[in-house]
């Protein structure tokens, strides 16, 4: 059989084999908009105050592109870097290096595979969206798909940037852990990127997983083009991928 | 016969350490060759370099006519390797690591069969860390073998493993060397390759120090034969006695026995000389040099200058 078939369907298996990938990677995002837009009061109702007032859109709207980009960074943060950490640290890769297979097949599987673990992680999100909260089709949905598309290429460089240094499991899960939660911040799960201070979402303009959600939010509610944002995320991507190439190792 | 594998002065450092000062050995098609030093030597640097996972500094390299360094695809497609420290992902099951390691050769062997015959049909649904060291080790071998290999390199075969699972193995490269694979065994363990080896170079701080059969080495290292005994008397006195002696080389105390080293009739001079000294030897034992002295013997000569 075709070695990227096989390698690409192990790759899969060995994926959804580990609980907590299943869970976080594909699950929590949709489950964290569920219990958030159910529990807390004044979730679904508009928004009355501050700049968003009379636009009609409520805080679970907001919740639920912050939630995409919970998702982005969960896949690349935490479940793709952590694989790569385990294969390093018990020498697969450098018993890969032994097959006439160049191990870099396995580093593109890994890639597709949590791509597709993305996929379905906010596909599962936006089911509760629409199906749950009602949320209204985006004004344009082709931004939405690019600030996605975008975005999940810089933060997965930003996690091969983990992947690249990290040289243990321990490691890299400290190190996935240092970015992952300052990234939930500037991405708005705890206080949406729409609402905050003029000078905390400027700084988030620049950080990589701020430029998601604010060209989200752009995408979903807005009318303009986040230009500026989708810039940041390519510069990001230009720096970060060559960075991540030049300090990765084997072994 | 054109040799299989060809080292000539290999040379790899890391830095100020030289790992492989200058190593040269030649593997002949079908044979079992050992490299065997104690750990350190620099036998995995130079395996690695033979198998293109590292670039030697100086020094030619050539595998099946291949140079490891230019030529690295075309080489691994032919050369099996088991490596020291080379895990699998901790939840893949046999079966799909065997399935996998076959879909990087162009004409892979039939894993399923192999694991049978390897002793792991019932271990085929079994995620890797479940798996015992002796299972993980014969895994590994099969791993090594998937591909149908020419040359199979075995770096640390049955490090960890209880005598009952080293003797399976041993077992196992027998059998695969009979089937017309040329087996490479890097090994520290003595009885290891004089047990398995058709040859063996043995490898001390980076340098080759001797290339022979087992018997070979032995015989070329033995410089007569080796006495114990016991006596009541002052060990140091007697000791003292006996390398006045010309045919003895060496006369120790070695845990409550005294060991005597020396030329072919040292027995005889030994028995006469403690017979005039009125001393009475009890629990004679006569010896020839193994493999493990000729070892000792070569590893610690260098130690010396």
């Amino acid at each position: 059989m075709n070695a990227n078939t096989v390698i690409l369907r192990t790759q899969a298996r060995l994926f959804l084999r580990e609980p907590a990938n299943v869970f976080f990677a594909l699950l929590f995002p949709a489950l964290l908009l569920l219990a958030i837009g159910l529990a807390i009061p004044g979730m679904r109702e508009p928004i009355t105050e501050g700049a968003l007032a009379g636009s009609g859109v409520r805080p679970v709207d907001l919740y639920m592109t912050a939630v995409l980009a919970l998702a982005v960074a969960t896949i690349a943060l935490t479940t793709y870097p952590q694989v790569f950490a385990i294969y390093r640290e018990k020498g697969v890769l450098r018993r890969l290096r032994t097959t006439p297979m160049p191990a870099s097949r396995l580093l593109v599987a890994e890639i597709v595979v949590n791509l597709v673990a993305l996929v379905v992680g906010v596909a599962l999100a936006l089911v509760v969206a629409f199906g749950v909260f009602r949320v209204e089709a985006p004004t344009q949905p082709l931004v939405v798909v690019l600030a996605l598309v975008l975005g999940a290429v810089s933060m997965m460089a930003l996690g091969s940037l983990v992947t690249a240094l990290a040289p243990s499991t321990g490691a890299a899960s400290a190190m996935g852990m240092s970015l992952y939660f300052p990234m939930l911040f500037f991405g708005g799960v705890w206080v949406s990127v729409a609402l905050m201070p003029d000078t905390l979402r400027t700084i988030a303009t620049y950080v990589p997983l701020g430029a998601v959600a604010q060209a989200l939010n752009e995408g979903w509610f807005g009318e303009g083009f986040p230009l500026h944002q989708l810039v940041v995320s390519v510069v990001w991507t230009a720096i970060l991928v060559p960075l991540a190439a030049r300090l990765f190792r084997w072994e | 016969m054109t040799p299989v594998i060809t080292v000539k002065n290999l040379r790899k450092t890391y830095g100020a350490k030289v790992a492989v000062d200058d190593v040269s050995f030649e593997v002949r098609r079908g044979e079992i060759f050992g490299i065997l030093g104690p750990n350190g030597a620099g036998k995995t640097t130079s395996v690695e370099c033979l198998t293109g996972l590292r670039a030697a500094d100086d020094g030619e390299i050539r595998v099946l006519g291949l140079d490891p360094a230019h030529d690295g695809a075309a080489l691994r497609e032919r050369v099996g390797v088991q490596l020291q420290e080379g895990e699998l992902h901790p939840k893949i099951r046999v079966r799909e690591a065997l399935e996998l390691f076959a879909s990087f050769y162009p004409d892979p062997a039939d894993g399923v069969a192999l694991a049978t015959r390897l002793g792991l049909a019932e271990k085929l649904d079994a995620q890797y860390r479940h798996l015992s060291g002796g299972q993980k080790q014969r895994l590994a071998v099969a791993l090594a073998l998937i591909g149908k290999p020419e040359i199979a390199v075995l770096d640390e075969l049955t490090t960890g493993l209880d005598p009952q699972a080293r003797r399976e193995v041993w077992e196992l490269v027998e059998s695969v060397r009979e089937e017309g694979v040329t087996i490479v065994l890097v090994t520290h363990f003595m009885d290891e390759a004089e047990r398995l080896c058709d040859r063996i170079a043995v490898i001390d701080a980076g340098r080759v120090v001797a290339t022979d059969t087992p018997a070979g080495l032995a015989v070329g290292a033995r410089r007569g034969q080796v006495m114990r005994f016991r006596t009541d008397g002052d060990g140091a006195r007697v000791t003292a006695l006996l390398e006045g002696l010309d045919s003895v080389e060496e006369a120790r105390v070695d845990r409550g026995e005294i060991v005597v080293r020396g030329r072919e009739d040292v027995v005889v001079d030994v028995v006469l000389a403690l017979a005039e000294a009125g001393v009475r030897p009890v629990d004679v034992e006569v010896a020839r040099t193994s493999l493990e002295d000729a070892f000792v013997q070569l590893t610690r000569s260098h130690e010396e200058v």
